[in-house]
């Protein structure tokens, strides 16, 4: 079928299978591999994206459901040299180690901090417990959003 | 964003955090081509068979298939392994469980293999199995591998000193009990996966997610008959592994597959489900002690038998439970021991190397066991573990001499002074209605390298480009844990260079030298040592190359600066490209090969291991568990955790409370929840919700303190510390669990099952009336 939608601010026309699971479009088709799959049933978060400002998994997702849609990848959430404050406070604060979950963790942080731009630590914990990291224990990981959190309020 | 002189013992933002998370780092996954083939392998789906035929057929007419193989188009030994060679790439007449490969088949597209994969007849007969360290050492027990001549005991194995048996009949109080440990998943959120294609003069290029590339290229040239010359494998960082990428996953069946794709490249990705079922695991073991001690609490004799069941392939099970056994006493002096193993075959899925090789599983019988003891002996548990923790010139427990930096002492005594430790019964006291509250700690250690017998070996290159960048050829996977951050450290310190002039080149049997497998402990240790020699010649042959163009008459007077050669006299500058246009490509290339040192004691024990046994150098630390119990669900919660942790001299506090932090996480999971369960072989916990590992709410804020000491033989004092943190929690929360509400567990997982039955137990023997 034939598709429109926004991926990271750009129109995006598309002829796909109506079937195809987002996450195979976004890598495969697209090249926007920085969204990844970790288990392919909604269990661990690493596909994350942004689909009209709300968190989503890609890899439940299939193509006819972005039709019309405003996508955001973790290639979009900053410019290409630029850093999102989410991706500044992740890489301050030790919030990175193998990496993989690092972009779904990041795109479910920005839906957690506009819904809720100052969280608790145990808000950042249940906001993202849909988000499995196998490296950091998730400690520095909250350390950031707490981070980011701050930081956005001194800049709003 | 932060550009300054990396240091070596301040905290320096790790290099490739910036490209991933942008999403802009390739991992193996990531790695696609144009017309590009789907590979994927049919598995046997039954614990042990006897393969009457599989039929091809049906699979092989179907519409975009490009080929599918069976065993006997595997062109050479057909044999995987990394010690013993007794796995084959894809099974030839019989299954010895049930992630066994009987067919790879290649298509244009994941819809039309998953088709043509269904497609395949397998006809297997059903063999009668194993599936417990019992019924395998049973006699008559159906053989797994028949030509094995231990029958279904891969390894068995004895460290002795000393007179354990006389010695423990002569103790004042004995303690014996039996503990028991599951199998444990990796969990990396990356599965296996790799891309692989042939060059059109028949070179075959993998791009793989795997712990060893240059050991992959000898596994698949031996299980293909491919000359290693023939094969270039590379390994990007690597979306976790923690020991399970460490060894053939799929490797050989991308190798095999580029064989038949006509230059095409060839991917292929495990499922979730398949790296549950076919990827390695952490040993489940079954763990009987006998531990005497004087009535001062002065430990005397300890005699234990372990039982490691290894599934259907021998991988690196006879060398986990070496190292398993020679924990098996815990961080402490004990002059007579004598640790029996058995390491067995099964029809189960394959364990293998996991973060705490085989010391996991100890350390949780050998600490509970040290809790059992200081209750008998009414001694407090901590002062119990300092009156016998290991100093430097004791013998251990496996009677090699301590030499080396052994900072046990030193974490229990800060544990000792934590404020959780000494405010214990007032924070148990604020536990609310149906909840019971307690306090529990572990003192581990965990080996660093491969021990005696294999050379523990890294080959460091470093390279001043054309361009005047320092390269740093990274021959060790850096599988998250930040060796790679390490490296540009040490390269800036010595070079005095600024983080951006800095590229990092991954694992590439054609780009970086041998270095070893990115395992036990060892990465940053090895390589860092051979990179510290590599980048002080480097620096001396700019500055000697400097003085050409400088004219200077000695290289005393030259400095190495951020981007430049300045002659301190004279005040003039050269920029390194400069320096780097007058030498040949040769020229600006140093490497340097580093030998970890082994155990100089004539050993008259282990004699069984062929390798990896004993070893020299170990990191510590001593944990602290504060949890609550659910009276009503049997739930524990961590509320608090503190970790003390030695292992040397820290290079970045960063990277290193990263390592502490994971390995508490994924220790926590091994301890509250994890378990592999399988029903007649097959896997019954094949996802995220059936393996439940640690979410954000189930881990406690943590607490890591660096208890630094120094370790003469490390790059600027340093020891591994990826692994030491996994061995602590399991024991800790166990204690704890004993402290809050008296239940002595001997089986893991603590799931509130367990927890609850014991609860309940506990209360009919108090109350046998009731």
């Amino acid at each position: 079928m034939k598709i429109q939608f926004i991926l990271n601010g750009e129109e995006i026309h598309l002829d796909v299978a109506a079937d195809r699971r987002v996450v195979d479009l976004l890598r495969e088709d697209l090249g926007f591999t920085g969204t990844k799959e970790g288990c392919g049933a909604g269990e661990c978060g690493a596909c994350s994206i942004l689909v009209n400002g709300e968190h989503r998994l890609s890899c439940l997702m299939v193509a006819a459901q972005l039709a019309g849609a405003e996508i955001v990848t973790i290639e979009g959430l900053s410019g290409e040299k630029g850093f999102h404050p989410l991706q500044e406070a992740f890489i301050r604060e030790g919030a990175v180690q193998c990496g993989f979950c690092t972009p779904g963790m990041i795109i479910a942080a920005e839906a957690l901090l506009k819904s809720n731009p100052n969280p608790t630590r145990e808000e950042i914990r249940s906001g993202l417990s849909g988000n499995l990291c196998r490296c950091t224990g998730y400690q520095k990981i909250v350390d950031a959003v707490s981070e980011a959190s701050r930081i956005g309020k001194k800049t709003t | 964003m932060f550009n300054h002189i990396p240091e070596i013992g301040k905290t320096f933002v790790r290099p490739d955090a910036a490209g991933k998370s942008k999403g802009t780092e390739k991992y193996a996954a990531d790695y696609y081509g144009d017309q590009l083939v789907w590979a994927g392998v049919r598995r046997a789906g039954i614990a042990c068979g006897r393969i009457r035929n599989v039929d091809t057929s049906a699979a092989q007419s179907l519409p975009g298939v490009v080929a599918v193989l069976t065993a006997k188009d595997v062109p050479g030994t057909n044999r995987q392994g990394i010690v013993h060679k007794d796995q084959p790439v894809l099974a030839e007449d019989k299954v010895r469980y049930s992630g066994d490969a009987v067919a790879l088949v290649l298509a244009d597209d994941r819809a039309t293999l998953d088709k043509a994969l269904a497609l395949l007849k397998v006809d297997i007969e059903p063999l009668p199995a194993v599936f417990t360290h019992e019924e395998a050492l049973k006699p008559g027990a159906p053989v797994i591998h028949e030509s094995h001549p231990g029958g279904n005991i891969l390894l068995q194995a004895q460290i002795r000193q000393g007179n354990a048996v006389q010695a423990l009949a002569d103790c004042d109080v004995l303690i014996e009990e039996s503990f028991d440990v599951p199998m444990q998943a990796h969990a990396f959120l990356e599965t296996e996966n790799g891309l692989a294609w042939q060059e059109p003069d028949g070179r075959i290029v993998l791009i793989c997610s795997t712990q060893a590339p240059f050991r992959d290229r000898w596994e698949i040239g031996h299980a293909l008959g491919i000359p290693m010359d023939k094969l270039r494998v590379s390994s990007p960082y690597l979306g976790g592994a923690f020991g399970g990428k460490d060894g053939a996953t799929v490797q050989c069946f991308l190798a095999l597959a580029a064989m038949h794709a006509q230059g095409r490249p060839v991917k292929m990705t495990w499922s979730r489900e398949e790296n549950f079922a076919a990827g390695y695991k952490r040993h489940a073991a079954h763990m009987e002690y006998r531990l005497g001690a004087k009535a001062d609490g002065t430990l005397q004799a300890l005699h234990c038998k372990l039982f490691y069941n290894t599934g259907a392939y021998a991988h690196l099970g006879g060398e986990v439970m070496a190292l398993g056994m020679e924990h098996a006493g815990g961080p402490y002096r004990i002059l007579h021991t004598l640790v029996e193993g058995w390491c067995v075959y099964t029809n189960q899925p394959i364990a293998g190397a996991m973060r705490g090789f085989g010391v996991a599983q100890v350390s949780f019988a050998a600490e509970r066991m040290m809790d059992l003891l200081a209750a008998k002996l009414n001694m407090d548990p901590l002062d119990l573990r300092q009156k016998n923790a290991l100093r430097r010139g004791d013998q251990n427990t496996s009677g090699v001499t301590m030499t080396q930096s052994t900072g046990i002492d030193a974490c229990l005594a800060e544990l000792q002074a934590s404020p959780l430790w000494q405010n214990r019964s007032q924070w148990k006291e604020q536990a609310s209605l149906f909840k019971r509250r307690g306090v529990g700690v572990s003192a581990v250690f965990n080996a660093i390298g491969y021990g005696r017998g294999l050379p523990d070996s890294a080959i460091a290159k470093i390279e001043l480009t054309q361009e005047g960048n320092i390269r740093v050829y990274n021959g060790v996977t850096d599988m998250g844990q930040g060796n790679a951050t390490a490296f540009v450290q040490i390269a800036g310190q010595i070079l005095c260079q600024e983080n951006n002039r800095f590229e990092l080149i991954q694992p590439d049997t054609d780009r970086t030298l041998p270095s070893g497998s990115s395992s036990a402990s060892r990465t940053t240790y090895t390589y860092g040592n051979a990179l510290i020699k590599a980048a002080e010649d480097l620096r001396r042959k700019i500055i000697g190359r400097a003085s050409l163009i400088l004219l200077a008459d000695t290289l005393d007077g030259l400095e190495l600066l951020p981007g430049r050669v300045r002659d301190m006299q004279s005040g003039r500058e050269i920029p390194l490209e400069m320096i780097a246009s007058i030498m040949p490509p040769e020229d600006r290339i140093c490497t340097s090969q580093f030998l970890m040192p082994v155990v100089r004691d004539k050993m008259n024990t282990g004699k069984e291991f062929v390798i990896g046994f004993p070893h020299l150098l170990f990191s510590y630390a001593a944990h602290l568990a504060a949890i609550e119990v659910d009276e009503l669900t049997g739930a524990i919660e961590v509320k608090e955790y503190d970790a003390k942790t030695e292992a040397g001299h820290v290079l970045n506090p960063h990277t290193f409370t990263q390592q502490v932090h994971g390995a508490i996480a994924q220790g926590i999971g091994y301890a509250l929840f994890e378990e592999i369960v399988t029903k007649d072989g097959r896997l019954m916990t094949p996802d995220f919700t059936t393996y439940h590992i640690p979410c954000a709410p189930d881990v406690p804020e943590m607490r890591s303190q660096i208890i630094e000491t120094w370790e003469p033989s490390g790059p600027y004092g340093m020891k591994g510390v990826g692994e030491v943190g996994s061995n602590g929690p399991l024991p800790a929360i166990a204690n704890a669990l004993a402290d809050a509400c008296g239940v002595q567990m001997t089986c893991s997982p603590l799931s509130p099952e367990r927890v609850l039955l014991a609860l309940a137990q506990m209360k009919k023997q108090e109350n046998p009336r009731q």
